[in-house]
């Protein structure tokens, strides 16, 4: 096991939606009378079944409620045992799933006003990601301009299954907003559901759907290289998270090589892909997916970057055990990096004081 | 990547070594009437009036414009005229002659797979595979035909695999990837169950028309996304046969990826043991780690090869996946071709050129003499 530098920035923990009843104070009148008068149960996504062992490490688990649901269980689990010294809150609910662009809107605003209230205000080690309504990108955008006043959030938050692929240019008002506000573009595990969670259609497993989350990152790498979104960005930054780390030097020798067969398709794309990803896109570290220390040395060799991965421990999800959430075998100098320079560089408000 | 020549490799001294198996060729027709000697006058007329429409909305060509006309290479037209690849005689001149191809492993693509109608689609691929008799295999004994399969009806595919059982001439069943349910669905079953009964491999080709968008978040715009999407059905494709527990019931059952790229298969493999540990509950039914089934029972087609800066990174995926699991391809006509001169970028004992190149192949595909 290697050991975490003191002070680590964590890029990655979930802290949970109680019930939608932890959201009522903060849904408007109209939405608390649809959520009543309605019926409207919990928005919880099959990304993350409640009950499975992936899900919340089983001891991590409380004994009734929902994992990671309170300050006090993040604090004691989360951030104390690994010497955090900052974690970003990426709240998974799901907002991204609704059909209805105003009931989506009013949820994440919900979402967010509850991030601020119970969570960043009580406890200053925490960060938060934007909850965005992604159904609508003007709303989106709207969503974005009113919660970045506050420094502490320090990213949009994107599911990386949405309607559409992230490349296509109805998204960009949303990187626009990211660069001029400084935030960074968090594209998390997960889907809306309003395509297969595969492109070969629904799978009959939950294994299967967790497993191909690192298919989808890489669609959606393909889409945002090739529609040009760092051509006409290059100052974003985008973090994959939850998305594993192995694939992407296959991947990129892959589109690489098309991208040299091809590129009068994408003429606007003037440098190769490794290069954009080396300038432009981060990598969380869990679920780190290299089987053992040697092999982890050797993707890392293939990244020909030290800067891209990012800490991240994935709480409360089970991806390591114990507080081994730095695989074995990394020397301590790019450790460091990963824990504290990596983050630092990519999240330009991690570097702002706030109020 | 291709190379426009109008004739001999430069370095064909070299890659004439060692002789070459080519796991994906593609022969094409002459003219749409070629088939019609092997095709009822209903399913003629038919096309004539309605034409042969898969899951996507253009009457004729690709979902995405191709790079050139008709994928290929541009020096791989006849000199007689007709489309690249319908020409034998060419063919054996400007690549199984010239890349000292011992064994090449016939894929035929527009040949009724995936077309909606499903009796169209069976007469179709019927079809095809007797045209593949008639016109390739019986012609030229470097060629194996593939059973072309109907594969959205699993049971017309079981049957068409079966009519061929004996035909030392036909080598693999073939599917393409893109599906419309995930290829380990029960729904695909009996084709395995076929083609482990008459000891074939199935293949699996890019492209497809299952209907499904080729990213799981929606249609993306470009033919170069469609392009490197292949790799991600791919991996959808082999995780749902792992997961659903295909391999585990047919353990004699050998499946070929082909025209995908082989690079993602470590960290597909690697991430499906460590998420399996801890989902294992949900599928009891596997006795195995995932990556054995992938060890044991896959194999992987080498174009288009993946090409990293360093080529020792290509060596160390090489080695992760073993060199037995690689079927050397060129994908001719199409412009995307891998010369067998210039392939393998890297060192090699001659003994793993050799099971790259042709070895594997051999003992693959049954019947040619491993």
């Amino acid at each position: 096991m290697s050991l975490l530098p003191k002070g680590a920035i964590d890029c990655d923990i979930h802290p949970s939606v109680p019930s939608v009843q932890a959201l009522m104070p903060y849904l408007e009148d109209h939405w608390r009378e649809q959520v009543i008068i309605r019926g409207i149960d919990e928005l919880n996504s099959i990304s993350y079944p409640l009950g499975s062992p992936l899900t919340c490490r089983a001891d991590w688990r409380p004994a009734s409620g929902r994992a990671a649901s309170s300050v006090e269980m993040v604090r004691a689990q989360a951030l104390d045992p690994f010497g955090t010294s900052v974690a970003i809150a990426n709240c998974l609910y799901g907002v991204q799933l609704l059909f209805s662009e105003d009931m989506a809107a009013a949820f994440a605003r919900a979402v967010n006003d509850w991030l601020v209230k119970e969570w960043l205000d009580k406890e200053p080690r925490l960060r938060g990601s934007i909850v965005v309504p992604t159904q609508n990108v003007e709303m989106a955008v709207d969503e974005i301009n009113r919660c970045a006043a506050d420094k502490r959030f320090v990213q949009i938050l994107l599911l990386v299954m949405g309607d559409t692929p992230l490349g296509r240019r109805h998204h960009w008002p949303i990187y626009a907003a990211a660069e001029k506000h400084g935030l960074a573009v968090g594209i998390h595990a997960g889907s809306a559901y309003h395509n297969p969670p595969t492109p070969v259609g629904w799978p009959s497993y939950y294994t299967e759907d967790y497993v191909g989350q690192a298919q989808a990152f890489q669609t959606q790498l393909t889409s945002m290289i090739c529609e040009g979104v760092f051509t006409k960005f290059p100052d974003l930054k985008v973090v994959l998270l939850e998305s594993g780390f192995t694939w992407l030097p296959a991947h990129l020798w892959r589109l690489t090589k098309y991208w040299r067969g091809l590129r009068m398709e994408i003429p606007w794309v003037d440098r190769a892909p490794a290069d954009i990803v080396r300038s432009n896109v981060r990598l969380s570290l869990q679920p780190a997916d290299a089987p053992d220390a040697a092999t982890l040395m050797k993707i890392i060799d293939h990244l020909q970057s030290d800067e891209l991965l990012l800490f991240s421990t994935d709480y409360p999800h089970a991806q390591f055990d114990g507080t081994a959430a730095i695989p074995a075998g990394l020397p301590d100098s790019l450790v460091r990096k990963i824990a504290i320079d990596n983050p630092r560089a990519t999240y330009a408000r991690l570097m702002e004081k706030v109020a | 990547m291709n190379e426009i020549r109008s004739q001999a490799s430069p370095d064909v001294a070299a890659s004439s070594k060692v002789g070459v198996g080519d796991g994906d060729i593609h022969p094409a027709r002459k003219g749409p009437k070629d088939f019609h000697p092997w095709l009822a006058r209903r399913w003629q007329d038919h096309i004539e009036q309605y034409g042969s429409p898969g899951r996507q909305g253009w009457q004729a060509g690709p979902a995405y414009p191709k790079s050139q006309p008709n994928a290929s290479r541009r020096d791989a037209y006849p000199p007689e005229g007709g489309r690249p690849g319908s020409s034998l005689e060419f063919m054996q001149a400007q690549h199984l002659d010239t890349n000292n191809i011992e064994l090449g492993v016939l894929n035929p693509l527009g040949s009724g797979q995936g077309v909606m109608n499903a009796e169209l689609s069976a007469a179709l691929c019927h079809a095809t595979n007797e045209w593949q008799l008639a016109e390739w295999t019986s012609k030229d004994n470097r060629l194996r035909a593939s059973v072309v399969v109907p594969y959205e009806d699993p049971v017309a595919s079981a049957a068409e695999i079966r009519r061929y059982a004996d035909n030392p001439a036909f080598v693999q069943v073939l599917l393409l990837s893109r599906t419309a349910e995930p290829l380990g669905s029960r729904k695909y079953w009996p084709i395995y169950e076929a083609a482990a009964e008459v000891g074939m491999p199935v293949g699996v080709h890019a492209f497809g028309y299952g209907g499904n968008p080729v990213t799981p978040a929606g249609w993306p715009s470009y033919y170069i996304e469609e392009m490197t999407g292949h790799s991600q059905c791919q991996q959808a494709g082999l995780t749902s046969l792992v997961v659903e527990g295909v391999f585990e019931r047919w353990p004699s059952l050998k499946m070929v990826m082909i025209e995908a790229g082989f690079a993602w298969a470590p960290s597909l493999a690697w991430r499906l043991d460590k998420h399996w540990k801890t989902l294992r509950s949900e599928t009891p039914h596997l006795k195995r780690l995932p990556s054995e089934y992938l060890r044991q029972q896959v194999w992987w087609t080498t174009q288009p090869m993946e090409e990293p800066d360093n080529r020792d990174n290509l060596l160390d995926t090489i080695e992760w996946m073993g060199w037995d699991r690689f079927i050397f391809a060129t994908d001719y006509p199409h412009w995307d071709f891998d010369d067998p001169a210039h392939a393998l970028p890297v060192k090699a004992s001659e003994a793993q050129r050799r099971a790259f190149f042709i070895g594997n192949a051999r003992r693959v595909y049954r019947g040619c003499g491993g």
